[in-house]
Parts: C-alpha cells; sequence; structure tokens
C-alpha cells in the first residue's frame, strides 16, 4: 500500500503514517443472542468495493476518523471524523493485538 | 591497450587508477569503469553462467544484462560495466569453483545437458524426500549468482527521504532532457532521475545517478540513489526510459563477443578501446549497421554487414572454442571472426508504465509492444513511447544447422529454445505459467533482453502471433536494488525510563520487554525477592502505562470500558481492573484509582500501554461521551517500594502520615516525598507491604537515589523484574500475554468478581455471558511441583498420558523452596489438591493445584 489517505485534522499523509482498523460493523443494540454475537465479534463483510472503514493517525495527530475507500482500487473517496452523537448503531473496530511479550 | 584519443572519450589519461582482480592488479583510468579496465587489460570472459558455468564476455555493456556480474569488495553481483573505478578496490568472479578460465563446475555444461533439462529439479531431485535438503545444498553451490558475506556486518548506512516534485522525469536521454527543460522553463520544479553519471542542467534537479525502481500504487515513484531511497510523489511523472536493443537467437547467441551493438558503441567511444579484429554485423535496423562506423576508427576489419531489412537468412550459427566466438555461418556463408553485433531492433522499455497502469500492445507492424491509456499523471516521451527508427520484424530464431551449440532465449537464467519447446509440450501453454516453470525474464536483467523473444518463440509454438500472446505482468524493481537500500537505516527502537542510568551504574542486567529496556536483577533474582520479603526493596515501574481520564462522564466511560464498577468508588481509592474485548478476551490489566469526582487515573500494563490508549480513543470516537484521556507514560515516573520496612522508609520522606490509618491497602493519595509531588498508590503486585511513587519523569533519579540513601540502614536493595516475576507468582497475579492468551477471559482466569454482570452494558458482557451460560472450559490454576523441578513455559499437563492443560508460569520461588507455577487446567482438575502430572526433560513429573496464593492466602501482609 503507497497511497495518501486525508487525515481530517492534517490532510493527505502517506498511509504508513496511519493504523487500519477495519470496516465499520454495527454493535448490536441489545443482548444479542449468540449467533447475532458471533457475527458481531468474528465475521466481516470484506466487500470487493467501496467500504466504511476505521483508520488511526498513530504516528501524526492520534485521531480516530473514517474513511470511504475502494478496497479494489485503493481510492479514497471521503474521509471525516466520526459523528457519535447521531450512531444509532455502534461500529466495532478489529481486536486490538495481544501483547506479544509478557506484560507486567 | 587503448586507441589513440576518441572525440567523446570518457577517461581522463592523465589520472590512472588501480585496483585488484582475484589480487592481481589492474590499471585503468579516471572515466573507466571497472569492466572497461578489465577489458583493456585483455580480460574477455567476464562471468560463468547462472546453470550451465558457459563463459559469457560483455554483451550489452550498459547494465542491462548479467553477464559482466562480479563480487566488489564485500558486494556481490556487481555490474562492472557500470561500476566506476576505485582505487584498490578488491574485485572477484563470483560463481566459479576456479576461476572464470578454469570452472570446475563447467562440467555441466558438457555432461549435464541431457539431465538438467528445464525444471529437471522440479522432477528428479525430489525423492526421496528426505534428501531434499542434500540436493538442495548441491545446487544451491552449484547454480546461482554471487554469495553473500554470512559474516558480513552492517557497513553502509542507508536512509529513505520522502520527495515532492512537481514534475518528475526518469531517464536523461534527449527525449528526458527536453522534457525536463520544457517543464523548467514554465516554472515548474523538476526532479531528473537518470541511472548513468552526473550532469546539469538549468533549473532541473539532477538525480543522477539515481534509479526508479518502480511506480507503485498512488503515483509512489522510489528512486535508489545508492545510500538513500528517495520515495518520490509527483504531479506530472514523464517516462523517458528509452528502448532496449535485442538479442537475436541463433545457436552460439551467448559466446563470448557476441555483442548489443551499445556495447561497442561504447566500448569504442567511451573508453578507447578496441572490442576484435574481425567483426560480422546482423541487424534489424540502422542503430545496429551503425557501429561499422565504430569498427572502423577501432581498426577493426568488418567481414560482413548482414540486413535482416532486405536479405533476411534463414540460417545463422555462431561456433566458439573455449567459449569464446571463433566462426559465424551465415546461410553456409562461413566467416572466420572472434566478434559478432546483433541488433533484432530495439522494444520501447515500458515496464514502468505498465506498471504505472498503462495498456501494452503488440504493433504486429513493427514487431513491438507499445505503451499506450497511460494514466492521467504519466506520460511517455521518446523511444519509450514507441518513437523508434523503422526495423525488421527478426525470425523468432534462426534454424539450427545440426551439430549446432545451444541457443539461448535468456542468458540470465540459462534458458534455452529447446527449454521453451520442452516446456510447451509439457503443457505449460499460458505465458505466465511458461515464465514461471522456465524462469525466462526473471532473472538479474528482469526481461530487458528476453521478454520479446521468449514471446516471439511462444507466439511461433502455438502458431499463432504475438498479441494473442500478451506480456507477463511487469512488476517492481524494474532496476536491482540492495536489500539493506529497502529496510533503511538500521533501527531498533528503545524506551529507557528516567532511572535508567542508575540500573546500569548498580551493573544490573538489562532486558527488552516490548520497546523497554529493564533490569531483568542486579545480582540475584532470588535473593533479590527474598530480600523484599524480609526487609525493603525498590523497583523502577516507570515503564507502566498511565492515563488521566476525566470529564463528567469518566465514570460512565470507565465502566463501559471494563467489566469492573468504578462509579461507586470513593475519592482515594483503587481498584484492580481488567480491560477486555467484545469477544470476551482479556486484554489488559492494570490499576484504576479514583482521584476525584470526574477523574481517574488508570495504570496498564508496560507494553500495553499504546494499545490501551488507542483502545481507549476509539471507544469514545464511537460513544462521544464528556470524557478526555491524557497519556502521561513518559510524563511520570513510577518506582514500587516493597517489603515489611517499606512505611517506615515513606515515613521519612513523605510529607504524610504513612500509617495505616492514613494510608490504607487500595489508597491513593497524593503528597510530597523527597519535596517532589507524588501520588502514592498503595498497592500489591509482589506481595508485600508496598507503596507506588508516581511523579515527574525528570526526578527520577533524585527519587531514587534519595530513597536508596534514606533507605540504607533499612537494608533497601533495588530489585529487576525477575525477582518481581518470582514475587507476583508467590501471589498468583497474573501476567497478561504470559499467562493469558487470545481465548481467555476473566472468568476462566479466576477472577469472576471483575465482572459486574449486573451492569447494563460493558465491552464483553454478552460474551462473558455466554461464557457463564455454556460453563467452564478451563481454568486458570496454581500448581507447585512434588519435586524440585522447574517445568518449562508452555509445558504440557498429562494425565494417563493425555493432555489436559499447558503451563503458563513457573518458578522456583526461594522463600517458598518450593518450584511453583500457573498452569491452565480442565475444568475438572481444577481444585485444590488434585493430582497432575507436567512433562519435563522427556519424563513427567508430579504436581498439585493451588487455587490460593502461595504466599499469604489471606493478604494479611498487605494489608498489614
Amino acid at each position: 500500500m503507497s497511497f495518501l489517505l486525508s487525515c481530517p485534522n492534517c490532510g493527505p499523509r502517506d498511509v504508513n503514517e496511519f493504523a487500519y482498523a477495519g470496516e465499520v460493523t454495527s454493535r448490536p443494540a441489545g443482548p444479542p443472542d449468540l449467533r447475532e454475537l458471533a457475527d458481531y465479534v468474528y465475521f466481516r463483510r470484506n466487500v470487493a468495493g467501496v467500504q466504511r472503514e476505521w483508520w488511526y493517525h498513530r504516528f501524526g495527530c492520534e485521531i480516530w476518523f473514517l474513511a470511504e475507500r475502494d478496497t479494489r482500487t485503493n481510492e479514497v473517496l471521503k474521509t471525516e471524523l466520526p459523528a457519535p452523537s447521531t450512531a444509532e448503531a455502534m461500529p466495532a473496530p478489529q481486536e486490538a493485538g495481544v501483547p506479544d511479550t509478557p506484560a507486567t | 591497450m587503448r586507441l589513440p584519443a576518441q572525440p567523446a572519450e570518457r577517461i581522463d589519461r592523465s589520472r590512472p587508477v588501480r585496483f585488484f582482480f582475484e589480487d592481481r592488479p589492474v590499471d585503468g583510468f579516471e572515466g573507466d569503469t571497472i569492466g572497461s579496465a578489465l577489458f583493456a587489460s585483455g580480460r574477455r570472459v567476464f562471468s560463468r553462467s547462472f546453470k550451465y558455468h558457459r563463459r559469457r564476455g560483455l554483451l550489452c555493456c550498459s547494465g542491462g544484462c548479467a553477464n559482466c556480474m562480479m563480487r566488489i569488495d564485500d558486494l556481490p553481483n556487481v555490474r562492472v560495466c557500470m561500476e566506476p573505478v576505485r582505487e584498490g578496490a578488491e574485485v572477484r568472479a563470483q560463481n566459479v569453483l576456479g576461476s572464470l578460465e578454469r570452472d570446475l563446475l563447467a562440467a555441466v555444461d558438457h555432461f549435464g545437458g541431457p539431465f538438467t533439462p528445464v525444471g529437471f529439479y522440479y522432477r528428479t531431485m525430489i525423492r526421496p524426500r528426505s534428501l531434499w535438503p542434500v540436493y538442495e545444498t548441491f545446487l544451491r553451490h552449484v547454480a546461482g549468482l554471487g554469495r553473500l558475506d554470512k559474516h558480513a556486518r552492517r557497513s553502509r548506512r542507508f536512509d529513505a527521504e520522502h520527495r515532492r516534485a512537481d514534475v518528475l522525469v526518469i531517464g536523461g536521454g534527449r527525449s528526458g532532457r527536453e522534457a525536463a527543460r520544457a517543464a523548467a522553463a514554465a516554472g515548474r520544479h523538476v526532479v531528473l532521475v537518470d541511472e548513468r553519471g552526473a550532469f546539469e542542467l538549468d533549473g532541473v534537479e539532477a538525480l543522477a545517478p539515481g534509479r526508479a525502481i518502480g511506480i507503485y500504487e498512488g503515483g509512489l515513484v522510489p528512486v535508489d540513489a545508492g545510500s538513500v531511497l528517495y520515495r518520490f510523489r509527483a504531479d506530472r511523472i514523464v517516462v523517458a526510459t528509452g528502448a532496449l536493443e535485442q538479442p537475436l537467437l541463433f545457436p552460439g547467441n551467448d559466446l563470448v563477443g557476441v555483442y548489443l551493438p551499445q556495447a561497442v558503441r561504447r566500448l569504442v567511444d567511451e573508453w578507447a578501446l578496441k572490442p576484435g579484429e574481425q567483426a560480422v554485423i546482423v541487424s534489424a535496423d540502422e542503430r545496429g549497421l551503425a557501429v561499422a562506423d565504430q569498427l572502423e576508427r577501432a581498426g577493426t576489419n568488418v567481414l560482413a554487414r548482414i540486413d535482416l531489412r532486405s536479405s533476411p537468412p534463414r540460417q545463422i550459427v555462431a561456433r566458439g572454442r573455449r567459449g569464446r566466438l571463433s566462426s559465424v555461418a551465415v546461410d553456409g556463408r562461413e566467416f572466420e571472426c572472434d566478434m559478432l553485433v546483433m541488433s533484432g531492433g530495439r522494444q520501447p522499455a515500458y515496464s514502468l508504465l505498465a506498471q504505472a497502469g498503462a495498456r501494452i500492445e503488440y504493433d504486429a507492424k513493427r514487431g513491438i509492444f507499445v505503451p499506450s491509456d497511460l494514466p492521467p499523471n504519466v506520460e511517455a516521451v521518446g523511444s519509450v513511447a514507441g518513437e523508434l527508427e523503422p526495423a525488421a520484424v527478426p525470425a523468432a530464431s534462426f534454424d539450427a544447422a545440426e551439430g549446432a551449440g545451444r541457443c539461448f532465449v535468456c542468458v540470465c537464467e540459462d534458458v534455452t529454445e529447446k527449454d521453451r519447446k520442452r516446456a510447451i509440450a509439457e503443457g505449460f501453454d499460458s505465458i505466465e505459467l511458461a515464465k514461471r516453470y522456465t524462469t525466462v525474464t526473471m532473472g538479474p536483467c528482469q526481461g530487458r533482453l528476453c521478454h520479446l523473444p521468449a514471446i516471439r518463440l511462444f507466439a511461433r509454438e502455438h502458431e499463432t502471433d504475438e498479441a494473442t500472446i500478451g506480456t507477463t505482468t511487469a512488476r517492481p524493481p524494474w532496476s536491482p536494488v540492495s536489500m539493506g537500500l529497502l529496510a533503511g537505516r538500521g533501527h531498533e527502537p528503545a524506551k529507557r525510563t528516567s532511572i535508567h542510568h542508575r540500573h546500569e551504574e548498580a551493573g544490573a542486567t538489562m532486558m527488552w520487554t516490548g520497546f523497554w529496556r529493564r533490569p531483568h536483577s542486579y545480582e540475584h533474582a532470588g535473593n533479590e525477592a527474598l530480600h523484599v520479603h524480609r526487609a525493603v526493596g525498590v523497583i523502577d515501574v516507570s515503564t507502566l502505562g498511565k492515563l488521566l481520564v476525566q470529564g463528567p462522564d469518566a465514570a460512565r466511560f470507565l465502566e463501559l470500558l471494563y467489566p469492573n464498577r468504578f462509579g461507586d468508588m470513593k475519592v482515594g481509592r483503587i481498584r484492580y481492573a481488567v480491560l477486555g474485548t467484545d469477544a470476551g478476551r482479556i486484554m489488559d490489566d492494570g490499576t484504576v484509582a479514583r482521584l476525584g469526582e470526574e477523574q481517574y487515573y488508570v495504570t496498564t500494563t508496560s507494553t500495553g500501554a499504546d494499545t490501551v490508549i488507542e483502545w481507549f480513543e476509539w471507544w469514545n470516537a464511537v460513544w462521544g461521551l464528556d470524557v478526555e484521556t491524557v497519556n502521561l507514560t513518559g510524563a511520570l515516573a513510577a518506582v514500587n517500594i516493597a517489603g515489611p520496612r517499606s512505611r517506615e522508609l515513606l515515613g521519612r520522606l513523605a510529607q504524610v502520615d504513612p500509617s495505616n490509618e492514613s494510608i490504607s491497602y487500595l489508597d491513593a493519595k497524593e503528597a510530597h516525598v523527597a519535596s517532589v509531588p507524588c501520588l502514592i498508590l498503595r498497592i500489591g503486585f509482589v506481595g508485600e507491604l508496598g507503596y507506588e511513587l508516581h511523579f515527574p519523569s525528570p526526578y527520577g533519579e533524585y527519587v531514587w537515589d534519595t530513597l536508596l540513601e534514606y533507605g540504607a540502614d533499612l537494608g533497601i536493595r533495588p530489585f529487576g523484574l525477575e525477582p518481581q516475576r518470582i514475587l507476583r507468582l508467590e501471589k498468583m497475579h497474573i501476567l497478561v500475554g504470559q499467562d493469558t492468551d487470545s481465548e481467555s477471559n476473566v472468568l476462566e482466569a479466576g477472577m469472576p468478581w471483575i465482572a459486574k454482570l449486573d451492569k447494563d452494558d460493558f465491552v464483553g458482557k454478552w460474551a462473558l455471558e455466554h461464557v457463564q451460560e455454556r460453563g467452564f472450559r478451563e481454568r486458570l490454576v496454581g500448581f507447585e511441583m512434588t519435586d524440585g523441578v522447574v517445568p518449562l513455559e508452555g509445558g504440557q499437563i498429562v494425565l494417563s498420558g493425555r493432555p489436559v492443560g499447558r503451563v503458563t508460569s513457573a518458578r522456583l520461588s526461594p522463600h517458598l523452596g518450593r518450584a511453583i507455577g500457573m498452569a491452565w487446567v480442565r475444568p475438572e482438575y481444577a481444585r485444590e489438591g488434585a493430582e497432575i502430572e507436567i512433562k519435563v526433560n522427556g519424563g513427567v513429573a508430579s504436581a498439585r493445584v493451588r487455587l490460593e496464593p502461595f504466599f499469604d492466602p489471606e493478604g494479611a501482609r498487605l494489608r498489614s
């Protein structure tokens, strides 16, 4: 990957500055049954096309934002800050990694 | 042996340079390349080929082919035709057993022919499978290119730099320079990259020598400038990479003495060298025939000029003696000669354009592939765009006479016309598959000399045309690039606490934990652990993640993130907290102290700090609660003083009553210690009475020194990470990532009190409810060995020979005098005193399950 991504704060920057955190998914609004829970935790749509996804400007302003990206071409159509107040369904990020050395 | 001064020669005859080839001195001039100086010294054989170890000489003499690759100093695979001479350089031949003249491995060429057809190692050397390592070692020894020195140390520094330009011109030939000049005249910032030597152009930034190694996604152009990799992004990319002279396919076309026209031009014009005595020219275009001028100047006798445009021969056969050309037969006419110039016309060097997304189409009339449909910001100028002089379309190959030698399609990988036919006969009928099977175009020239001929041959064998066959995908790198350049600068990120130097001065053994450097121990881990039980020890815990969470929604935010409850905590109290994911997995642990109604101080594990703060920020990007998270990890240092005498020490330095009533277990208090503003957290990771002091980092060494000074008569001693691990294991305090993995949840890890499942919602609640419902599959328990042996961490727990669990931690506790540990076991064995067996050293050792901490199970020491 070598495209540019436009941080809502900092403007277009090299994609290496960012951390990708997966497609936007919906956290169930209420207690899910087992299948709904498994779908939410483990399953992703993995679309070949335009996808809404989370990015974090890790080596920059450290802000979380949303992007609409065509997964086939890496063309980024739009980036924006999340609007939490209107988030009727709560999306979830990918699982954060387990620290690979013993933590203390 | 040089010719008289040539009009455009590059050498400066007044400045001699001496280097060494195989330890013998070679003399050249400034302006020579290693290759031209070797040629001047009489050398004609420059390498031995990849597979057959055939002699090879200068062919393209312009950095395209692999024929002149040698080892210079410690660097293998250097094309000496391009490498400027350097005083004292040590040059050696590679891929030979013996010398270039007498290479014992050349036996492969004489005897191996019938046994080493294309792909032979896929078939003949796979059985028995157990012998493959032997075959592999053998093959690696007899075939290939230069060798890397396994003991070589990092001798050069490589860097990467991000650059921008309005216009990036790749290629400094006539068209490239014109395009650069025009763009500069229009006021644009222009950078011109050229792989040949330095030059100047008004208003243009010249990057030479520099090689564009590809055009990547998003228009990224990495440029190899020796020790710096420039990552260019430009508004407009102008590709002016020119065209590549193509060889002809006939038996003996790899003999030493067979040249492409450019080689002759450079040898004569730039270095005043005579390429041969008797020459034959076979050419499809005027460029090839025109080298007769150079040859005339050099005094070479041109025996025949065969123009493929007017009188294409049917048969060409080159014969040699000891690998060197001795005669050429054209349709039966025999010429005694020592050089042959072949030209199959030129093919646009379109690879970069193809990488950028251009379409590559076959122009049947001209017999070449030309680029079209360029992306909007990419432009092609000059011969790469197809602006070429007219040329004949040469035959795919010229008929071989009886007994003629090998006809090479690909000189880099030693693939012959016969190999190619055999691959097709074996069913490799797509050009991409045939490429992978025969490795044509996959050698060091990257298809410069073999791509077009291979497609022509393929089309002829399939009785179709080149357009139908199409091209193979052009991939970066277009030019060879050293691994060091791609790896970038040697960089091992390390974080050090503000007390780091004190640990080094005290002679601590340092170790890595994530990016942190931490003391493993100072003298003896066991003794340091014992000392904490008996007197007082101090450990640097500045590496802990430290977050301030504040705002009206702080309590709600933390209660949503953690399974714990925090809203009911009194200001000044601390709770142990375990962070989980919505899959119920344990992600991190630490303490949460309530410093105010709307302010919490959160500590995380040392290696989890960055992940946790991103996690916090992410969830709040979703929830939008009125809360701020501030990362204080680097801003604050922290030390833990622990042991029965720690209260006395604190009392001497703190402006606060240290009594148990004033600061009880799990109290947080802000006070000055040694006049430094501190947050005192009374917690007990190591199981003894103890206080964590968190304070501004700049005071790190001062606080450390003061604690050691004022604690001297109490017997204070620093302790490292290893003793801390022994101490925490005695208490069965978990280490996230050591005792837990991607399946572990707080319920099965034996901490059900953490999860407040009666809360409306928290991250991981549903998954934990599910675990509760389905029942436990395994439990995290303690164990003690019945004899003293310490099992390996990760060791298997067995019962009647069947696996029932695994060890996550194990240590010898000097205080208890026993080997203890923690393990995941099936729930039926999670009983106090259950007998288990652990695999140790090939046998098994018996152990007993323990559910209560080994040391101070009631926590009396912590509360004392």
